[in-house]
């Protein structure tokens, strides 16, 4: 059991790359964090450098109470699950899992008890004998979360371990691994791209991107009040509407009357025929594009006579200029090609300020 | 994607494989049968006259203690070339395979001798070794070392192994770089996060997933053994001193060939070729299950 600090800490490649540009966070005793961002941003170097698997050009990392900077992988008590799983594929499932032990020395009945412990938590106690490539992918992956609770170390890593899953079984592991991680109450660091997951597993959410962290906190704390319109865009699917606007444009009463970015979640919005209430927002929409996913619909729209949205620049996550979603509880939809007017109120709106990096309370 | 080829007509396939066909036919199972028909068969001194003699050829040899000195020899050398250039290869690939400055050029350098032909190794090592010119001769005689591989039978197959395994280490060194490099990197991550220390990592992950390329090596390099050494044999020792480099193809042919016994010498190399037969089953009858794929 232990926490995890980061301070300050940096990573430049050979080459002058800089990867990490000055990280700190906390991780609390038993907590899950996770780590979410766009491919390249940095999230899956920083799990290595914890790992101590990249080395750290500046900064510290202190796992339980002492500076890991210099420490071994190996004497890092931590485990690690790997994108690949990382199986050794010359051993059978139970040595897999047992070849940490054997390594640290442990007594053969004290191995084969917590093997044996770890296969009948995770279900694959039939599968001992076998060897990696005999197993299907979740078992796989199952025998790599094994090889790391055998340890039973202070801290779990885990890197992207679902991505090579198919969609319904991700989605199957995903609560196993919540309840496992609940049930051992080990500290857990967890990298994912998927936004979905990061929502779901996390106690704390680092997003982060190009190598700093963009926002720290609880998953629906940042899901309410999105830092900067790059958070804001990438979590929460579909992506929130960001619109830029210009001082003293109508409706929207920003403090400081200065111009800045408008954001409004899909979910947020509803199809009116009359205006929008005091201070809220309107958007005049021509539907281009209908996608029914059964429970919901989700409209695009385009804003009509709308040149000035092509100031917000296409990022990873965010829409194409002048497209607006909304999101319809149900199957009714209008038809496209239809002039539609969406509105919401001024508390579900988020302004940011012009860069983007700041946001503005209402 | 359909790996098959289908073919409409019946002789195209036929014209197809047929320059290879005739390629084993011509320079492999022709000779062989050739050499099979000539150990039945006893010439006398001049040539002028030729008898079929059953297996007496045999009789004859498996009654020679020298063909047995050379049966011994030639399996001697196989084993000890196998070993030290499977050994150092497998050492330097080790090395080669870590991310170093100027990597490349290293692993160019560790791969040239391979195109070297073996009398030409035979020659680069007979000037650095030889008693009067070698350099490397020189530096051994000024530690104290009586080295003289002209004289010495001991040294002379020192000298043969030396040389053909430094000619094999470079073929080996490829296929380990090859080996090396197909093992996930993640998997040695995982080993050292799993507490194995580097000598312990190689030892239970490396090598174990290296058995596919060491078995297949090691048949490589015992066929080359028996047969691809004659070259460095020739050009550095004839066999001698004393026959103490005869090994089995080399007997082949300074028995056939120098000493005109074509009889014994074809059947010799009939028996040799049920020699690398039988090895080559062997391995993989037996070795083989040790692999790990």
């Amino acid at each position: 059991m232990a926490n995890v600090v980061l301070r300050n800490v940096r990573k430049t490649y050979p080459g002058g790359v800089d990867a990490i540009k000055g990280v700190d966070f906390e991780v609390g005793d038993g907590q899950f964090c996770v780590l979410v961002g766009p491919s390249g941003c940095g999230k899956s170097t920083l799990l290595r450098m914890v790992a101590g698997l990249e080395t750290i050009t500046s900064g510290e990392i202190d796992i339980g109470g002492r500076v890991v900077n210099q420490v071994e992988p190996a004497d890092r008590d931590i485990a690690m699950v790997f994108q690949n799983y990382a199986l050794y594929p010359h051993m059978s499932v139970y040595n897999n899992m047992a070849y940490g032990l054997r390594n640290r020395g442990m007594a053969k009945p004290e191995i084969d008890k917590r093997v044996r412990e770890a296969a009948q938590i995770l279900e694959i106690g039939p599968m001992l004998d076998r060897k990696p490539k005999q197993l299907s992918g979740g078992q796989r992956q199952r025998v790599a979360m094994g090889r790391a609770i055998v340890r039973q170390p202070k801290v779990f890593l885990f890197d992207e371990p679902l991505s090579n899953l198919d969609a319904k079984l991700r989605i199957a592991m995903r609560v196993e691994i919540r309840k496992l991680q609940r049930r051992l109450s080990t500290t857990s660091i967890y990298v994912t791209h998927d936004q979905l997951e990061a929502m779901t597993l996390a106690d704390i959410l680092v997003v982060m991107n190009g190598g700093v962290v963009e926002q720290i906190g609880n998953p629906l704390d940042i899901y309410q009040k999105p830092a900067t319109t790059f958070v804001a865009s990438f979590i929460g699917a579909p992506p929130m509407n960001l619109t830029p606007f210009k001082p003293g444009e109508a409706s929207i009463a920003v403090p400081g009357n200065t111009g800045g970015i408008l954001g409004v979640r899909p979910e947020d919005l509803t199809l009116t025929t009359g205006t929008a209430s005091d201070g809220g927002i309107r958007y005049d929409l021509t539907v281009e594009a209908i996608e029914r996913v059964g429970a919901e619909t989700f409209v695009y729209g385009s804003r009509n006579g709308a040149k000035e949205a092509a100031a917000v620049s296409s990022k990873p996550g965010e829409l194409p200029p002048g497209e607006i979603i909304v999101r319809l509880p149900g199957q009714a939809a209008p038809a496209i090609g239809e002039r539609i007017v969406a509105v919401a109120p001024r508390d579900k709106l988020h302004i940011f300020g012009a860069d983007g990096r700041s946001r503005i309370e209402l | 994607m359909q790996k098959q080829s289908v073919f409409n007509s019946r002789w195209l396939p036929w014209l197809l494989i047929a320059p290879q066909m005739i390629v084993v036919l011509v320079f492999f199972y022709w000779p062989a049968a050739q050499a099979v028909r000539q150990s039945f068969l006893l010439q006398d001194a001049f040539g002028l006259s030729t008898a079929f003699v059953w297996f007496d050829n045999y009789k004859e040899l498996l009654a020679e203690p020298d063909y047995f000195a050379s049966v011994v020899r030639t399996f001697v050398f196989a084993a000890a070339i196998a070993l030290s250039s499977l050994s150092l290869a497998l050492l330097l690939a080790v090395m080669a395979d870590k991310p170093l400055r100027g990597v490349s050029v290293y692993r160019t350098l560790l791969i040239w001798p391979y195109a070297v032909a073996p009398p030409v190794v035979g020659v680069l090592w007979i000037f650095m070794l030889n008693p009067s010119l070698g350099i490397l001769a020189h530096g051994l005689r000024a530690i104290g070392i009586d080295w003289n591989p002209l004289l010495d039978g001991n040294q002379a197959a020192l000298l043969i192994i030396l040389a053909s395994a430094w000619k094999q280490i470079s073929y080996n060194f490829l296929f380990f770089l090859a080996g090396l490099q197909s093992i996930p990197k993640s998997v040695h991550e995982a080993a050292a996060i799993d507490g194995a220390r580097p000598v312990r990592r190689f030892w239970t992950i490396t090598f174990p997933l290296l058995t596919p390329t060491i078995f297949f090596l090691i048949v490589i390099n015992v066929v080359y053994a028996f047969f691809d050494t004659f070259g460095i044999i020739d050009t550095m020792t004839r066999g001698g001193p004393a026959k103490a480099t005869e090994t089995l193809v080399y007997k082949v042919y300074s028995d056939g060939l120098l000493g005109g016994n074509l009889g014994s010498s074809a059947a010799q190399s009939v028996i040799l070729m049920g020699i690398v037969i039988a090895l080559t089953a062997i391995q993989f009858r037996f070795v083989e299950r040790k692999v790990t794929y």
